[in-house]
C-alpha cells in the first residue's frame, strides 16, 4: 500500500448549539508512518478521530483511511482498522483472555486462532499473570494495555490511538511506544492523540498541531522545532495554541 | 515477544456482498460471540441471576403463603389452589422483571463505549442486538428451570401433555423476547445505567395490573379492562390453560383469542422494538 493510509480534506463538524468544533480540518498521513495529532483539551482530536473511525459523520469535507470513504464505505474502513478510544472500552467483568478472545473472533478468527492470538497479545503486553483475572480487578495502566491488545487483534491497516498512553507509568508507556514502533515496522500506520509532547516528539514521524478546530501547523517534530527556533516541543505548543501545556507548566 | 506484531496487516475478512447466505451465517456467528460474552458474565457473577430470581421467590413467599389465604378466600378457593393460580404469573412477572436488566446493561455498554468499540468492528450491527436477545432468552431458559423446580415444592404442577407444557414454556419465552428488545431500546435511549434504574419502578404497575397476582375479577372494572390488554395478562391466561392450571379471568374477545394474541403481540412488538433499536444504533453515527 503507497500514498496516504489517512486522507481528510476541509473536515467539519459542529454540534447542536455551540460553534464549530471542527472547521475546515487537513489531513494528510503516509502509510507506514507514525502521526501525531496534537492539540490542547477541546481542540477536535477526539471528534477527527471518531469521524475518521467512521463513529461519527462529519457536516462537511471528506476523508478515506486506508483507501476507503469513511462515509460511504463505513464497513470498508472498519475491516481495515484498529481503534483505542479516549477511555477504555473492555468489558469489566470477563477477564483479559475472554475479552481479548471475543474480539479476536469477531474478528473472525476460528476458536483455535482466537484463543492463540489473546495468548499472544497477553504476554506482548505483559498480561500474562493477570489473564484470567477479572479486568475489573485491574490496575488502569494494566486497562489500557488490554485495550491496546484489543486494537490489535488483527494488525490492522491503520490504528487510530486517542491518548493512548495517558495515566501509564514510564514503564508501561515505554512498552505502548515500542507496541506502537513494531506495527509501524511491520506496515501499519498509527495516528495517535497525545498530551505529552515527549511521546510526540519521540515517537511520531510527522505532528499535525491542531486547535480550535484547524491546523496550526505541521510538520515533522525536527521542522517543527526549527520553525519556531525552539529545542523543545513544548515551546513551539506554546508558541502556537497560546496555552500552557502541562508538561509545560511543569518544567 | 515481537513474533505478535510483525505480522504484516490484514484486512477481516467479509461476507460478500451478494451472497445472503453467508452474510446470514457471518451474522449468526456474531450473534452467538456475542451472547457468549453475556452469558460468560453471568457465570462469572451468579449472583447476578440468583438476586434476579429473588423477586419471584418473595413474591412466592408473600402472595403464596402470607396473603394466599385472603386472596384464597376472596376467590372462593383454598391457598393450595390460588398458589397453583399464582406460579404462572409469576413466571411472567419474571420474565418481564428481565427488562431491567437488560436496559441497563445497554446502557452500561454504552456509556463504557463498549457499543462504540463494536461499531468500529467489522460485524453486522444487528448481531450486536441480537447477540444481545439471545443471551437474555437462554437466562430466561434457566430462571424458567429453577422456577418451576421451586414451584413444584409448593404444590405447583402441570396438568398438560409435554406439548403443552413446551408450549407454555414457548410463550413465556416469547414474551421475555419481547422485553429483551424493549430493554434494549430503552437502554439506548436512556442517558446512563443509573437512569435506567430509576424507570424500573415502572415494570411494577405493568406487572401487577395484570393477571398476574392479583385475580383479574378482584379488580375494579377500570383497572381489569386494562389488566386484560396487558400482554403479560394474555401470555398468563395462556399459560395456565396449557399447564392446565386454574385460570380466574372473566371472558373476553382478548381471553378467547388468548393463545393467538400470546404469540402474536410479542413477536410483532418485538420487531418494532429491534426496527427501532436499529435506526438508533444506526444514527448514534451522527
Ligand atoms: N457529543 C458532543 N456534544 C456537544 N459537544 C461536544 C460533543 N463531543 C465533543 N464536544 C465538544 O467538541 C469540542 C472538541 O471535543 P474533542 O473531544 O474532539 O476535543 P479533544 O481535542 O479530544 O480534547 P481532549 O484533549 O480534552 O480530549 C469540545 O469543546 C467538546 O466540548
Ligand atoms: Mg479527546
Amino acid at each position: 500500500m503507497t500514498g496516504h493510509a489517512i486522507l481528510a480534506e476541509g473536515l467539519r463538524k459542529h454540534y447542536r448549539g455551540r460553534g464549530p468544533v471542527l472547521d475546515g480540518l487537513d489531513l494528510a498521513v503516509p502509510a507506514g508512518t507514525v502521526h501525531g495529532l496534537l492539540g490542547p483539551n477541546g481542540a477536535g482530536k477526539t471528534t477527527t478521530v471518531r469521524i475518521l473511525t467512521t463513529l461519527l459523520r462529519p457536516d462537511g469535507g471528506r476523508a478515506t483511511v486506508a483507501g476507503r470513504d469513511v462515509t460511504t464505505d463505513r464497513a470498508g474502513v472498519r475491516a481495515r482498522i484498529g481503534v483505542v478510544g479516549q477511555y477504555a472500552a473492555v468489558d469489566d467483568v470477563l477477564t483479559g483472555r475472554q475479552n481479548l478472545d471475543m474480539y479476536a473472533r469477531l474478528h473472525h478468527l476460528r476458536a483455535r486462532a482466537a484463543r492463540q492470538r489473546a495468548s499472544e497479545l497477553l504476554e506482548l503486553f505483559g498480561l500474562t499473570a493477570a489473564a484470567d483475572r477479572s479486568v475489573g480487578h485491574y490496575s488502569g495502566g494494566m486497562r489500557r494495555r488490554l485495550d491496546l491488545a484489543v486494537s490489535m487483534v488483527r494488525s490492522p491497516h491503520v490504528l487510530f490511538l486517542d491518548e493512548p498512553t495517558t495515566g501509564l507509568d514510564p514503564r508501561s508507556r515505554i512498552a505502548v511506544w515500542d507496541a506502537v514502533r513494531d506495527l509501524a515496522r511491520a506496515g501499519t500506520t498509527v495516528l495517535l492523540t497525545t498530551q505529552y509532547l515527549e511521546e510526540a516528539d519521540r515517537l511520531c514521524d510527522r505532528i499535525t498541531v491542531v486547535d480550535g478546530g484547524r491546523v496550526a501547523a505541521a510538520g515533522s517534530p525536527a521542522e517543527l522545532k526549527d520553525r519556531a527556533g525552539a529545542t523543545h516541543l513544548d515551546d513551539v505548543f506554546l508558541d502556537l495554541t497560546g496555552r500552557p501545556t502541562l508538561t509545560g507548566a511543569l518544567r | 515477544m515481537t513474533t505478535a506484531i510483525t505480522t504484516a496487516t490484514t484486512t477481516t475478512p467479509q461476507p460478500h456482498r451478494d451472497r445472503p447466505l453467508e452474510r446470514a451465517r457471518w451474522v449468526v456467528a456474531d450473534t452467538w460471540v456475542v451472547a457468549r460474552r453475556h452469558l460468560l458474565r453471568l457465570v462469572r457473577r451468579p449472583d447476578e441471576l440468583l438476586g434476579t430470581l429473588l423477586v419471584p421467590v418473595m413474591a412466592v413467599v408473600m402472595f403464596g403463603f402470607v396473603f394466599g389465604d385472603a386472596l384464597g378466600i376472596a376467590m372462593g378457593v383454598p391457598s393450595a389452589d390460588y398458589r397453583e393460580f399464582l406460579l404462572p404469573g409469576l413466571f411472567a412477572l419474571t420474565m418481564a422483571f428481565g427488562i431491567g436488566t437488560t436496559t441497563i446493561a445497554v446502557a452500561s455498554d454504552v456509556r463504557g463505549g463498549v457499543l462504540d468499540r463494536m461499531q468500529t468492528l467489522p460485524m453486522a450491527p444487528v448481531a450486536v442486538l441480537a447477540g444481545r436477545v439471545l443471551a437474555d432468552v437462554l437466562t430466561a431458559v434457566v430462571e424458567l428451570g429453577l422456577l418451576m423446580g421451586l414451584g413444584s415444592l409448593v404444590g405447583w404442577q402441570w396438568h398438560g401433555g409435554a406439548g403443552a407444557v413446551a408450549g407454555a414454556v414457548g410463550l413465556l419465552l416469547l414474551l421475555r423476547l419481547m422485553f429483551s428488545s424493549v430493554g434494549i431500546l430503552l437502554g439506548l435511549l436512556v442517558s446512563g445505567p443509573e437512569a435506567a434504574m430509576k424507570y424500573f419502578a415502572l415494570v411494577f404497575p405493568l406487572a401487577l395490573v395484570a393477571d398476574t397476582v392479583v385475580p383479574t375479577a378482584l379488580m375494579p372494572a377500570w383497572l381489569s379492562g386494562i389488566a386484560a390488554w396487558n400482554p403479560l395478562s394474555i401470555t398468563v391466561t395462556s399459560t395456565r390453560e396449557l399447564f392446565g392450571n386454574p385460570t380466574a379471568t372473566p371472558t373476553s374477545w382478548v381471553v378467547e383469542h388468548a393463545s393467538a394474541l400470546a404469540a402474536g403481540l410479542p413477536i410483532l412488538l418485538t420487531s418494532l422494538c429491534v426496527a427501532l433499536a436499529l435506526l438508533r444504533f444506526r444514527r448514534s453515527v451522527r
